[in-house]
């Protein structure tokens, strides 16, 4: 019901919208809550478990009750609370919980089923049996119970990440946050002010009083357009702060396009930022929090501090005869703004003895609400107080159990909060969160003057840390009233009295917590969920805390509470991981030759980042085993092309660079001489293998590393760790090249012949020997020439600088083709590196030594290297280790699979009796049969005899013989040739 | 978590490369017995309190940084180089 004259909603602008499907108006300016509440819907929603009614308790985040599903399709979004939802035009808002509808919800019954539902419920009656836990109870219980659900569909809205530093954070857009801004904004530090609502104000909004003579929300108005016009000074309204974190970063939810009928396509709904302050004003405020008492759920039961928000700010009265349950005097506040206003006030029961009377209403001293009524709403209280009993007609109660500081940023780092008896509640912990200090309500101080002198003091003595002094602040003139509490916290009684509303606990689910010694608030808490729904307990926890004292004799401070931890209000998933969906989940990277291979249909795959050819399908070819068989041919006869671009390539320069290489890899590089090639490998410090590759030695202090493509970052890392950490002496210096260089492997008999149609000077068999190395120009581009061969054959790897890459593989491709030759894929380039026995981190993977993988004479006595004690150590070299070997099918047509575990033959095949895996498998269109790569124990001494290689994942098993691992070409002749 | 890169300023953890205990620095002397090796390679403490990590600024500037700092109160206490740390060996 909207009251003339009262609020700042612009009445001349009408906003229509629908809840359950009917058409309501509200006006610019509404939240959901205020225009359901204007349209007299009182009932919103049913509750988690009981699905009881619930209306309206709230008009802020920490809302327990109203909470809705807005929109359709993928833009639909559950659980949002309705005063948090800015009305527009259009706005779609569903009830949740409830079926087939709000009023008429069949599984209403499990309100009647209540003295079974207690506290434990879940933990005791679904125990048995074990089997229906997945398949029968959960999803009963899910069905039954829970809030609003997804929608099923991808989110096709978008999301943003961001990130913000400044000197000053000021956390809250209240009378204290204002003030706090303000000072530090004058002074001209950079300040980040943070607000959850939509307008800076906090309680100025929602109350009556003056600051400086004007009205609050006129000085909040005229402090915010100073504070706009700071360049100094970025004001950041609809953002909730929802955790801090070390060294004065936190976390924060911005909601850009929420409110909006037709967000802009190209800005995000929501953003998550990162904020770095180097310091923080807290000025959070406080919530109110309840009472229990018998019933006390009922739609039309809200904060008193509510019922003034609706009045003041949205011109609405949560109720034509309105009661006030009160322990305070911001009660009486809320019966006297109401009358003002021209509303029924029935009474105020006011539980302190000395309560204050007035002329306006009835008091009701030393009172209770010992009852009500009213299926879907509130419609009558019923009061035990000095005098006697009473009943009382009203359509809604205003109950205020006091105020909680919010403390719970402050609390983020492992914190608890101090109880402080003054105001019956818990206050921010001094110096909990570095660089944090809490200011005005959150520290505990309630009036509106005590607010703004301390937001301002707050700022000035985090200026002063920072080295910026503040001489003189004018604080304004405002209300400076005391704050009178006589903490209650429960009503006895029969009857079930709510704490938690979200999570549909009672205060008898706590007295049970207790009896049952679920004594400490961290097994209360998880025994009875109080405070576990998505509103974190905000209105109710410390009353349960209190009424868990109570029940195990002990006083509030002695029971404790539980952690705060982030988030401090819900962020979504979407938000907080804006940016990885899809391909953004990780950055790709091309080679130089990626168009030219998705233009001949090659299917990519991923190689940690990169993309690569899987294979080249040609006319006529079927599977991709015709086109890897042909390309396997195509090198092993005449000439391939690959794209190795993506090896990973260190310029190593320095006058000591062979020093550090001798130090790195665990064979000798000193005795390489300039303008050779040698194959390398490196050994973690504990004795394995990290990675192999290729070290050229380009000139005397010049040298070019290789690693595998997935290694090229880890050895990067651990060259720069062997240097500055374990040889700084050493004067050498090195860069990650892989980008700078494209480069491709020209393999097969054919290859020189290539070559020489290509370069400016060709080369021949005594210049350009197995494993040279050196300087090369075609059509005037410097290259490099490597001969290293990881197929076997007579073979080149060129390198050009990568922005000639794409021309030269176009090249390369128009001079093979004459040769009978064309591209290779990732599948030739593996079955041509197994029939050689040739390694990758499928056989380097982390857990092999040198000596398991035949290398062990690499590793040089001469000499220390990195890994080179541990890989002494007893238990990493013998028979008892597996050792790198080959496998043939006995059978030809035998399969191998990599990933199978061998058996001796007669052995069952389990893991006791295992005696290796197959680490690499393919068909080998060379010898016509199935070849693997496998670890076996012992595995040198056993070539010849027979294994069972057994799949238990695929049902393969296969009778196979040991070998040597290189199956073709075993003295190298051919890539010498 | 943000750490203060002598070379580079205070920038956000997600740049750093966490490695381990700053014992790593350490490395015992290729022939020394095997139980200083494995004291080397495997054995650490565990403290709550002040500990000395090596973190790799590898989105930034590429030192190695030898991080004091409190496993309790998560405070950075101090943050070197490390080769200023082993400035007199190797
Ligand atoms: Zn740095």
């Amino acid at each position: 019901m909207r009251i003339v004259g009262r609020g700042r909603v612009d009445r001349t602008i009408t906003v229509p919208f629908t809840f359950d499907g009917r058409r309501f108006w509200g006006h610019e300016g509404d939240t959901l809550a205020s225009a359901l509440m204007a349209n007299g819907v009182r009932m919103v929603g049913r509750s988690f478990k009981y699905h009881r009614p619930r209306g309206i308790f709230s008009a802020g985040s920490e809302e327990p009750s109203a909470l809705v599903t807005i929109g359709h399709g993928t833009a639909r979004t559950p659980n949002v609370r309705a005063p948090m939802q800015e009305l527009y035009e259009g706005l779609s808002a569903r009830s949740q919980n409830a079926w087939p509808s709000l009023s008429r919800d069949l599984l209403a019954l499990n309100d009647l089923l209540a003295p079974f539902l207690g506290a434990g419920f879940y933990y005791k009656t679904f125990m048995w049996p074990r089997a229906f836990w997945e398949r029968v109870y959960e999803p009963a219980i899910r069905r039954a119970a829970g809030p609003g659900a997804l929608s099923g569909q991808a989110d096709a809205a978008r999301y943003d990440k961001a990130f913000a530093h400044c000197d000053v954070l000021v956390i809250g857009g209240g009378p204290s946050g204002l003030m706090a801004a303000l000072v530090a904004g004058r002074a001209g530090s950079d300040v980040i002010l943070a607000e959850e609502d939509r307008k800076f104000g906090g309680r100025l909004l929602a109350e009556t009083e003056e600051v400086d003579g004007q009205p609050g929300p006129d000085w909040a108005a005229g402090v915010v357009a100073e504070l706009t016009a700071l360049p100094n000074v970025r004001l950041m309204p609809r953002t909730t702060v929802t955790g801090a974190y070390d060294q004065g970063t936190y976390a924060a939810l911005e909601r850009v396009g929420l409110h909006l009928a037709a967000p802009h396509p190209d800005a995000p709904l929501e953003t998550f930022w990162r904020i770095v302050a180097r310091r923080t004003v807290l000025a959070a405020g406080a919530l109110e929090r309840a009472i229990a008492f018998p019933d006390n759920d009922r739609p039309g039961i809200m904060q008193a501090g509510a019922v003034r928000a609706y009045l003041h700010r949205w011109g609405v009265a949560a109720g034509r005869n309105v009661t006030v349950f009160t322990n305070n005097d911001s009660g009486h506040r809320t019966a006297r703004d109401l009358r003002a206003a021209g509303v029924d006030v029935a009474g105020v029961v006011d539980a302190r003895p000395d309560a204050p009377d007035s002329a306006d209403y009835p008091v009701f001293a030393a009172g209770h609400v010992v009852g009500t009524s009213g299926r879907h709403g509130l419609r009558e209280i019923r009061v035990r107080h000095a005098g006697g009993q009473r009943q009382l007609a009203t359509d809604c109660l205003a109950v205020s159990g006091g105020w909680n500081p919010s403390v719970h940023l402050a609390c983020h780092m492992n914190a608890r909060p101090v109880w402080h008896e003054g105001i019956a509640g818990f206050v921010a912990p001094d110096g909990a969160v570095p660089g944090m200090a809490a200011a005005g309500a959150a520290r505990g101080l309630f009036s509106t003057a005590g607010c703004l002198a301390d937001g301002a003091e707050a700022a000035r003595a985090a200026l002063a840390d920072l080295g910026v002094t503040v001489t003189s602040v004018e604080v304004p003139r405002a209300e400076d009233g005391a704050y009178d509490i006589a903490p209650l916290w429960h009503v006895p009684g029969k009857g079930r009295a709510w704490l938690d509303y979200q999570n549909d606990v009672t205060v008898k689910d706590v007295e049970m917590a207790a009896h049952q010694n679920f004594a400490s608030a961290e097994h209360m808490k998880r025994y009875t969920t109080q405070g576990m729904a998505p509103d974190q307990g905000k209105t109710s926890n410390v009353a349960a805390l209190a009424v868990l004292a109570e029940a195990t004799g002990r006083t509030i401070p002695q029971t404790g509470t539980t952690t705060y931890r982030p988030p401090y209000t819900p962020v979504s998933i979407a938000a907080m991981g804006a940016g990885g969906r899809g391909k953004g989940f990780a950055p790709e990277r091309f080679t130089p030759s990626h168009a030219a291979c998705v233009r001949r249909d090659a299917p990519m795959v991923e190689a940690g980042l990169w993309y690569r050819p899987s294979y080249f399908p040609l006319n006529g070819e079927t599977s991709w085993r015709d086109s890897c068989d042909r390309e396997v041919r195509m090198v092993r006869e005449r000439v391939g092309i690959c794209d190795v671009s993506t090896l990973g390539k260190i310029d190593v320069q320095g006058p000591d660079a062979t020093a550090f290489l001798d130090l790195v890899y665990a064979n000798t590089i000193s005795t390489l001489r300039v303008g050779r090639v040698r194959y390398g490998i490196m050994l973690r410090e504990d004795g394995h293998v990290m990675d192999d590759g290729t070290c050229a030695r380009l000139g005397p202090h010049h040298y070019l590393v290789t690693t595998t493509t997935a290694a090229a970052g880890p050895v990067m890392r651990h060259m720069e760790f062997v240097h500055q950490c374990l040889a700084p002496r050493l004067d050498v210096r090195f860069i990650p090249v892989t980008e700078q260089w494209a480069q491709f492997a020209i393999a097969g008999p054919r290859s020189r012949d290539l070559l020489n149609a290509l370069l400016d000077t060709s080369i021949d068999g005594q210049d350009f020997p197995f494993m040279a190395c050196g300087a090369v120009g075609l059509m005037g581009v410097a290259g490099r020439l490597f001969r290293i061969s990881f197929s076997g054959e007579h073979g080149y790897e060129l390198a050009v600088p990568a922005r000639f890459g794409a021309a030269l593989f176009r090249q390369l491709l128009c001079l093979a083709e004459p040769f009978g030759g064309g591209p290779y894929g990732m599948e030739a380039l593996n079955v041509l590196r197994i029939e050689k026995g040739f390694l990758t981190h499928a056989e380097l993977d982390g857990r092999t030594t040198a000596f398991d993988l035949g290398l062990g004479r690499m590793v040089s006595p001469g000499k220390d290297c990195i890994g080179k004690a541990a890989a002494r150590r007893p238990g990493l070299c013998g028979a008892s280790r597996e050792q790198l070997v080959g496998l043939k099918p006995v059978a030809p047509e035998g399969r191998l699979t990599p990933g199978a575990h061998l058996f001796a033959e007669g052995a069952q095949a389990v893991r006791v009796n295992d005696q290796g895996h197959v680490t690499s498998a393919c068909h080998s269109p060379t010898l016509g049969h199935e070849i693997a790569l496998a670890f076996l124990k012992d595995g040198r001494a056993r070539h010849g005899r027979r294994m069972r290689s057994v799949d238990h994942l695929l049902g393969v098993e296969t009778l196979c013989e040991v070998c040597d691992p290189v199956f073709f070409d075993p003295e190298g002749a051919r890539a010498r040739g | 978590m943000r750490i203060t890169c002598p070379l580079c300023g205070a920038r956000d953890r997600r740049e750093f490369h966490y490695m381990g205990d700053a014992v790593y620095l350490d490395r015992p002397d290729p022939v020394a017995p095997a139980v200083a090796w494995d004291d080397y390679l495997h054995l650490r403490d565990n403290p709550a309190g002040e500990t000395r990590d090596l973190w790799f600024h590898e989105a930034g500037c590429g030192a190695w940084l030898v991080v004091t700092r409190n496993t309790v109160s998560h405070d950075v206490l101090s943050v070197a180089l490390a080769d200023g740390i082993r400035g007199g060996a190797g």
